[in-house]
């Protein structure tokens, strides 16, 4: 499975980066509960799009950000998914039913 | 080979949104030099959450990263407030960031044990009113 997934499930791919081999996903908002717990190549779902949120989905190398709920994708946080090479999507799904969605694709 | 390669950086204190430049550049170097990915993983995280703590609770600090041939050596000082109670802070979940932080995503008093968490060793040394040093060392495989 690859991020070609995300699209799949009809995602809005904002920061189209380079494709990433997918090996699960997480949830969450808290940033440092993402960090330390979100590991390499899962898909992080989450409502925060923020400069730092950004800046966690590259340290933690995961495979793609899903902005849940409609939330917004900052400018700055934008600018920086693309410098770094962020795989970025969005979907107005609240973060359980796009996790849902994604969970059965992944099975 | 033997030599050690030194990396330095000064974390703002007032700008929270640029903290996680100098965990960024780590991580571009140490890759480029071909360095172990797990490892540079590890100290990416424990390194950003340190940087993040220095801008929010420190008012700034500084950072030096060495690469040893067997080891990623990261130091953290402050002249910040220190801490008085270095074993809760160290729990999971104590945490004394504002609101603003919180809102951001940040502040969960997660930092600290993650910094444990991800270093194979780690020492954190802090006196009130004078400041605090923090010494991770991550492995290479
Ligand atoms: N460099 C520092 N200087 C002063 N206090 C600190 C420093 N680092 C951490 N602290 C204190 O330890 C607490 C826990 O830190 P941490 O686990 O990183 O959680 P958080 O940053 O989310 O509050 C902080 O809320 C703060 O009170
Ligand atoms: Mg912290």
């Amino acid at each position: 499975m690859t991020t070609e997934l995300l699209r799949q499930l009809d995602f809005t791919p904002l920061v189209d980066a380079e494709e990433r081999e997918i090996t699960g996903g997480f949830c969450g908002d808290l940033l440092s509960w993402a960090m330390g717990r979100c590991t390499e190549g899962q898909v992080w779902f989450t409502v925060m799009g923020n400069l730092n949120a950004v800046a966690v989905a590259s340290l933690a190398d995961a495979a793609a950000i899903v902005l849940c709920h409609g939330a917004a994708l900052m400018p700055d946080a934008l600018a920086r998914a693309r410098s770094e090479g962020i795989n970025v999507f969005a979907t107005d799904l609240p973060e359980y039913e796009a996790c849902v969605a994604f969970a059965r694709e992944m099975e | 080979m033997s030599e050690a390669i030194t990396l330095r950086y000064t974390v703002p204190g007032d700008d929270f949104t640029r903290a996680g430049e100098a965990s960024a550049d780590v991580k571009r170097n140490l890759k480029r030099m071909g360095v172990d990915r797990e490892a540079v993983r590890k100290a990416a995280i424990a390194l950003y959450e340190g940087e993040i703590n220095l801008a929010i609770h420190a008012g700034g600090g500084e950072i030096t990263v060495t690469l040893t041939p067997d080891t990623i050596v990261m130091l953290l000082e402050d002249h910040g407030p220190g801490i008085p109670d270095i074993s809760l802070a160290m729990s999971e979940g104590w945490s004394t960031a504002p609101d603003e932080v919180r809102s951001l995503g940040f502040g969960a008093g997660m930092g600290l044990p993650n910094m444990k968490k991800y270093s194979d060793r780690f020492d954190i040394q802090s006196t009130v009113g004078v400041g605090t040093t923090i010494r991770m060392e991550v492995d290479l495989a």
